[in-house]
């Protein structure tokens, strides 16, 4: 890597960790949130300087994705219901911190303590990197993964299927479904009335 | 036509001028056409992005008790950001101000990073619209995300590369939009969708005194309305690269083509605007997941059979 490289490779380093400290500095569940998120997209720009330009720019896509999500359910199970007030990040703050630290040194020591393979034959075009990973991580399984992948998404539409019919949103359905329990349903596109103006007698039987 | 080549670097300053003019442009037809200013004379409306402009520069600054500054100023930079991030992996002819070899999945990261961008525009004003505004968007989002990520599959599926400068090398023989008309259609509808436009405007809309737009003081709107029109803009010229060819034509430059192309699906894109009625999410979640997904995965399937053959063969 050149030394414009690994100037980039520090200053994306430094963004990804004082990111992910403010995630529990700050005292809003927005921020601390899309701090987090900052923190990946760092992630990602290490991994794309370290010609894995598929997988940086996948985390990115993903990382950002799932925040945006999250903020959503952040929001809505945290104790303070509309989130618009300051709260504080830190819940067991002592337990956190052991936890952290014990997972960053161990991180830290599994990264300089492994004994990195070395480099086989000469340096992979970019676009031969995103074939690689795919077929490291694919490779053998490639059979399995795609029936698996079929097997989730028939999943996910079968739920969906199953749960749109009587979904919160389904008014229509539901609309027709107590006019036609209340016997109501050809009188409905006449308002409730006869022709002669007269209140049908179901119509306020609410 | 040649092979699609990296430009200069200063080309980066070119393309982003060029983004704003046809952003600029775009909002002069977009008055021309509205059906809404009709008692208004043409060239009133022509040059309604200039009093628009000396209109939100010179507005007084308003502000919400409480508002999340940091946020909320993200929430209106981003999406012109945005645009301007995707344009550098758009071709113009055969020029590209970068040629990544994972174009397609940048334009797909940046797109999503709109969800970011149009909930914080929502929620860092601290006010009720707005935030009702940011969170339909994400509902709109999850509705549009999907089919949008299949119809992107479909020309790298067929051009064997997720490169966008190979994926135009691809259509030398026969356009994309003829072997995968849905998935060029499912594209240009989602360009719209992330860009809160026509029928996609709902978290922007009317009913709630224009949602993540509502708090927005002059200069901050401004910003955001030129976001929106850029990303109308890159989006259209996205559509060109992966379904319509490229700079590929007759006579002309390759550029012109490519502008020539652009111009026309934006043109569509503006004047469909004010006529096609707003879709609640729910609505477009079900039209969305329910016929569109099955319809673009087909697409997928059979561009894939395709791809599968004329490898083979």
């Amino acid at each position: 890597m050149s030394a414009a490289g690994i100037a980039v490779f520090a200053a994306l380093a430094v963004i990804a960790v004082a990111a992910g400290i403010a995630v529990f500095v700050v005292d809003s569940m927005a921020r601390a949130t899309f701090a987090l998120a900052l923190s990946f997209v760092a992630v990602g720009g290490e991994l794309v300087l370290l010609t894995l330009a598929y997988l940086g720019v996948v985390t990115i896509l993903m990382m950002v994705m799932e925040m945006a999500i999250m903020v959503i359910f952040m929001v809505m199970f945290m104790m303070n219901p509309a989130g618009l007030m300051p709260m504080s990040m830190l819940h067991n703050k002592r337990g956190a911190l052991a936890i952290s630290v014990g997972t960053f040194a161990l991180l830290a020591a599994g990264a300089l303590a492994v004994p990195w393979p070395a480099r086989h034959g000469a340096v992979p075009a970019p676009a031969q990197t995103t074939r690689a990973a795919g077929e490291a991580i694919m490779g053998g399984q490639m059979p399995v993964m795609v029936g698996i992948s079929a097997v989730l998404f028939a999943t996910i539409v079968s739920a969906l299927v199953l749960a749109v019919p009587h979904g919160r949103y389904d008014h229509a359905a539901r609309d027709a479904r107590s006019l036609h329990d209340r016997g109501l349903h050809d009188n409905a596109r006449h308002g409730g009335t006869h022709h002669d103006g007269t209140l049908h007698d179901g119509g306020d039987r609410r | 036509m040649t092979a699609v080549q990296v430009a200069a670097g200063w080309s980066v300053v070119a393309a982003a001028l060029m983004v704003i003019g046809a952003a600029v442009a775009a909002g002069a037809l977009d008055a021309a056409v509205d059906p809404r200013s009709r008692t208004v004379s043409l060239s009133a409306r022509l040059l309604r992005p200039v009093w628009e402009t000396s209109r939100l520069l010179l507005a007084q600054r308003r502000a919400t008790t409480a508002a999340d500054g940091l946020l909320a100023t993200a929430g209106s930079v981003l999406p012109l950001l945005i645009a301007l991030a995707m344009v550098a992996v758009v071709p113009l002819g055969d020029r590209v101000v970068a040629a990544p070899t994972v174009g397609l999945v940048w334009f797909n990261a940046m797109d999503v990073v709109l969800w970011v961008a149009w909930w914080l525009a929502g929620w860092g004003p601290n006010s009720v619209h707005p935030l009702v505004g940011g969170y339909r968007f994400l509902a709109q989002a999850l509705a549009y995300e999907l089919p949008l990520m299949f119809a992107l599959t479909a020309p790298a599926v067929a051009a064997g590369s997720l490169s966008v400068t190979d994926i135009v090398t691809a259509q030398k023989q026969l356009w994309f939009v003829a072997q995968m008309p849905i998935a060029a259609a499912v594209f240009i509808g989602a360009v719209g969708a992330f860009s809160l436009w026509g029928p996609f405007a709902h978290p922007a809309g009317t009913d709630i005194a224009g949602g993540v737009l509502a708090e927005q003081p002059g200069p901050a709107r401004l910003l955001v309305r030129l976001g929106q029109y850029a990303l109308l803009v890159v989006g259209s010229a996205m559509a060109v690269a992966l379904f319509f060819g490229g700079g590929a034509g007759p006579v002309l430059a390759p550029w012109a083509w490519t502008v020539i192309k652009t111009a026309v699906i934006l043109a569509a894109l503006v004047w469909l605007r004010h006529r096609i009625p707003v879709w609640r999410p729910e609505k477009l979640m079900r039209a969305a997941w329910l016929v569109v997904l099955p319809v673009t995965l087909l697409q997928l399937l059979a561009v894939s059979i395709l791809a599968a053959a004329g490898a083979a063969a």
